[in-house]
Parts: C-alpha cells; structure tokens; sequence
C-alpha cells in the first residue's frame, strides 16, 4: 500500500469522505446493526444452536448453492449477451438491449408467478420436460431458473462498458502474432474483462441470495429440500420469534460479506495482474 | 390468454399487502379494518353496506380502508404499530399474539361479542378436478394410490393450519387416538404435497391455475370462489363427513381506537356483523353465518356436516394447540424431520 491519501487537484478530501462514511452509515450501518442488536437478545448458545439447526444449515446450503450456480450460468451468458450487443448490429440491437433491463423493473412476485406459470409441469417450458421426468417448477432447479432471470442484468451490464473499451486491433494483433482464436479469447480478451465480470458475478449472486419474492412462487418451499433461507425467516417471523429470524438473517449477513469480500479480493488480484490490459 | 392475465392481475391485487381504497375527501369517520386474505370480496361489499347503514343512523360518512394478506402477517403488522382500528383475522392466535404484544386489545376480546367473537364461521373442504377422477370422498382417500394433494404451508398460513387441524381431528377418530397412526397421516398427507404455498391464495393459484395436484384442502368459501373464479365446469367440491369449525374472530383494538377517537364507528361495524344484513352477506360469500336465524333460507346452501371444534379435548384450545403442532420444533416440523 502506498500512501493512502493520494494528491488530488480538486480540494474537499475530508468533506466528501466525512459524507460518505455519513450515508453510509445511515443507510447501511444502522439498520444491520439494529438486526445484530435484536439477535443478540438471544444468548450465544442459543443462536449456535439456531445456526447449526439442520434445517437452517440446508435452508442456507440452498439459498447459497442456488445462487452461486446462477450467478455462474449469468457470467458466462451475461458476457456472451454482452459481446453480440457491443460487436455487432443488427436490427433490434437497441430493443434487445433495453429488454436486458427488464428484470430490474420488474416486480419479482411478477417474475415469480411467470416463472411458475411456464416452468409448471402443465406449462409451455415445463410440459416439454416433464416426459423426460425432468421437473422444474418447485424443485431446487426452478430456485435456479429464478435467480438466473434476476439476476442476468448484473453481468450484462458491468461488462458492457469494458467491453466497449477494447479495441478491435487489439484482436488483430494477436491474430497477426499466430494465435488462434481460443487463444485470442482466453488470454487477451478474457483477462481485461475479468475485473468486470467478477463485479457483474458478485452483484448478480448477492441479489441472488436476498432474493424471495420470485423464488417462493416457483420453488415448491418444501422444508429441508427447496425452502431458501429467507422464507425461514419469514417462518420464523410468524411464530413471532423475532430472534430466530434475526438470528438467520445474521448469519446470512455473515456469510454474504465473507463471500463479497472474497470475490472483491479476487477482483483485486486479476487487476494487478494484468494492470496494462484496460 | 387474457383469462390467464385476467387472473395473473387478479393474483397480483391479491398479492399486493395493502389494497388501501382511497377515501373521499370529505370522509367523517375513517376505519382500517386489518384481515386476512380469502375475505377479500366478502368486506369489500360489507364495508359498503355498513357505509349506507351508518349515514342512515348518523348522518355520519365513514369510509372503511381494508388490508389483506396472511393472517399470521397481519397481525405482526399490528403489533409493529399499523394503526388498525379492528382486526379480523384467521385465527384466534393471531388476535391473542397482538393482545400480548401491544396491550392495545384486552386478554379477553373474546367474550365481547357474541358467538366467541366469530360473526361468521367456515370449514375446510376438498376441491377436485371434474369428474372426481380420483375418487375422492373422505379424509381417508387422501392417502390412497398415488393422490398428489395441495395445501399451504401451516408456517406461513392461517388456512393451512385449519386444514392441517382437520386432517388431525378426522385421524383422531379414524384411528382410535392412536398418536402414532394419527402423525403418519398427517406426515403422508404431506409427503404428497410438491408444493407448499406461503398463503391460501396462492394455494388456490397452484391448483386451479398450474394444474398441479389432485385435491386442494381449502377454506369453505375459497373453493367456492374458485369455482365462481376459475369456471364451475373445472372443479368439483367434495365435503368430508368430519371437518373442522374454523372460527375466525373479530376484534376492536381498543389502543388504537381510543388513541383516534373512533370507538364508536368501530365498535358498531363489528356489531353490525351480526345483523340480518352482515350475516346475509357473509352467507353469500360462502361463509356460514353465526346466526343463520337471521338470513333468508334460500341463502343457507351450505351442507351439513360433523363439525369438530378447536376447544375439542383433543386440541385443547389455540393456546395449547399452537406451540404443539405449529411452534418451533412441534408435531409439523417434526413430520418433515428427514429420516436418518
């Protein structure tokens, strides 16, 4: 590290990181502590007894699982959505690219219902896998088809710009150079963007593992096999144990930092490395 | 397709927390009536005809603002400070969890109108496909062959507890008050359950809508509806020879009455319930009315049936019944217990 505080021309250093330490701490800070807070009503034993419940352990095994796997689907067709959008035209390219920010906007309980409706074993989607006694709708698989569809804007949208920052000789050159297309791909282009697709990835799973509007329509909610951890809270909360569901939310909170924290060390690493590839 | 969008809009109003429905400016009274979800239709023409009875007592204008939504949700919307002037919820339990929380409702709410403060009650029945291509008449049906059934989560529902508690009592008399026999029925009831939904509604939706399943275990007026909703060409009733009597219960919430001043129009809409009109009006809803002395017969179309109450011994009340079936660790997060 070198000095922290790097010269600026602009003055009001103090001013504007005093501001954001500020809102963050009044939009994020507070309310997690609060949560924290109310967990900790709960003596210690009581909230290990609660995070190591085996139904919770499961709740959170398929809430992070479901998510990991849809924000890794989302980073490899979020980059290749991303590709055709920037490096060709065709017509519809700007509608297409408008639709890319759907999910956004959409209500997720819309999402939900939607999902639900077409991936249900009578549905448009679900009907034509269900002779191959595949199952969708309300089985972890439909968690999955969920978070992807929320989740698919994230990555789209982090790798876009970069992408429209990589010029085109860039690719000529390494032709000119003999590599071959793969080669071209996964070690000059692939390495600039992977900052970004790391960001996209991160965002898309932390939206992912908070997601429960569009989940609980399609996921069957069936305790120890598709129930996400954030209906447990919310079953927690109907039995008015407002400490139980503090307590989960706490440990999801615990481990979505770790994760965020890992991923962003990640990010760190992969710009060092290839610092000269903008 | 724009059936589908019909109800998927349907669905989606049905999903929205609040339907707040605006007032009119010039409103004397204002009222928020906090509920649950399958009575919906009924307050919305409720609310309208006590508008009318009260201008015509007082003069006074009074606009009614209802909400909807889970039971169990509702009431925690209270207790976290929604200014509900009364409550009309799923259970019992609901209303006792906002009196113990808040103090705004004293702990014996329920001898302060008549019928244990149940102005209309309703029961649980089974809605099949056309036809009954399953064969389903009884509780015992449900069990048999490869029958996939559909009901809410009793976690999350109100209704589902009704329906689990029913499956229960018939069990309990099936099979002689064998606890063991009675829990594996229960437990095969949900074996048989792909789906579990947070709310009723939802619920209805999985089976009218998905097609999923061969039963729904429902509300009385909800399988009603669903024929009204869903074309009474689709689906048949089926009503079991031993259901439960759910009693979903009324409430004034006192501290937050008194605090707007708003008593008296409070505690008149509740009353006004039990009058020939509210208990018509809850007949034709589907509800079965407390006072069916008081409604034209041929509005009385409900069948009879053996009608088991929560205070039954084998319950013991909501105050028994809910930490040992539905707390945390009870008999239903027991039967989901994976086998190990």
């Amino acid at each position: 590290m070198k000095n922290w505080r790097q010269p600026s021309i602009l003055p009001g250093f103090g001013l504007t990181l005093g501001y954001t330490i500020f809102y963050l701490t009044v939009i994020i800070l507070i309310p997690l502590a609060a949560l924290v807070w109310r967990s900790a009503s709960l003596g210690w034993d009581e909230f290990v007894a609660i995070a190591l419940d085996e139904r919770t352990l499961l709740a959170l095994k398929v809430s992070f699982g479901c998510s990991l796997i849809a924000a890794s689907i989302n980073a490899v067709f979020g980059v290749l959505t991303a590709w055709v959008l920037v490096r060709y035209h065709f017509p519809g390219r700007r509608l297409l690219d408008a639709i890319i920010d759907l999910p956004f906007a959409l209500p997720t309980a819309v999402a939900g219902i939607s999902l639900a409706a077409l991936y249900a074993p009578k549905g448009w989607v679900g009907s034509l896998f269900a002779p191959l006694g595949i199952k969708i709708a309300f089985t972890p698989l439909g968690i999955v088809v969920a978070l992807v569809f929320v989740g698919l804007p994230f990555v789209v949208r982090t790798v876009q710009p970069v992408m429209q920052e990589i010029d085109r000789e860039v690719e000529e050159v390494a032709a000119t150079l003999g590599a071959n297309r793969f080669q071209t791909i996964s070690r000059v282009i692939l390495p600039g963007l992977m900052p970004a697709i790391l960001t996209g990835f991160a965002l898309a799973f932390a939206r992912a593992v908070g997601e429960y509007g569009s989940v609980i329509f399609i996921a069957g909610n069936i305790p120890y096999v598709s129930e996400i951890a954030p209906l447990l809270i919310v079953i927690r909360l109907e039995e008015f144990n407002y400490a139980g569901a503090t307590s989960i939310a706490c440990i999801m909170l615990i481990i979505s930092f770790a994760m965020l924290l890992l991923i962003n060390l990640l990010q760190m690493c992969s710009r060092r490395r290839y610092a000269n590839v903008r | 397709m724009s059936t589908f969008l019909k109800h998927l809009g349907g669905l989606l109003v049905g999903l929205s927390l609040t339907a707040g429905i605006a007032a009119p400016a010039f409103a004397d009274a204002k009222l928020l009536n906090v509920s649950y979800d399958p009575t919906r239709e009924f307050y919305k023409e409720y609310n309208a005809a006590f508008a009318k009875h009260w201008k015509d007592e007082t003069g006074e204008n009074v606009t009614v603002q209802q909400s909807h939504g889970g039971s169990g949700k509702q009431a925690r919307a209270v207790i976290d400070g929604l200014d509900a002037d009364v409550v009309t919820l799923a259970l019992e339990s609901d209303i006792d969890a906002i009196a113990r929380n808040t103090g705004k409702i004293p702990a014996d709410w329920r001898s302060r109108l008549p019928n244990n403060s149940a102005p209309y009650t309703s029961t649980i029945v089974f809605l099949v496909r056309k036809g009954n291509p399953k064969g389903i008449h009884d509780w015992g049906d449900l069990v048999k062959g490869d029958v996939q059934i559909v009901t809410p989560n009793p976690k999350t529902s109100g209704g589902a507890r009704w329906n689990y508690l029913a499956a229960w009592a018939w069990a309990h008399k099936e099979f002689g008050g064998d606890e063991a026999k009675i829990k594996e029925y229960v437990a095969e009831i949900f074996r048989r359950t792909p789906v579990l939904d947070t709310g009723a509604r939802g619920s209805t939706v999985t089976f009218a809508q998905r097609e999923i399943g061969d039963v729904l275990i429902a509300w009385e007026n909800e399988a009603y509806l669903a024929g009204r909703e869903f074309g009474n060409d689709a689906f048949e009733i089926v009503v079991p020879k031993l259901s439960i009597l759910a009693e979903p219960p009324v409430a004034v919430v006192d501290g937050n009455v008194d605090a707007r001043g708003t008593r008296k129009v409070a505690e008149a809409y509740l009353e006004y319930l039990y009058s020939p009109e509210g208990q018509t009006l809850a007949a034709r809803h589907f509800y079965r009315p407390s006072k069916p002395e008081l409604v034209p017969a041929e509005q009385l179309t409900l069948p009879k049936l053996d009608l088991v109450t929560i205070d039954d011994p084998i319950f013991g009340g909501w105050a028994k019944a809910q930490p040992a079936h539905f707390g945390d660790g009870g008999i239903f997060d027991q039967i989901y217990k994976p086998a190990r």
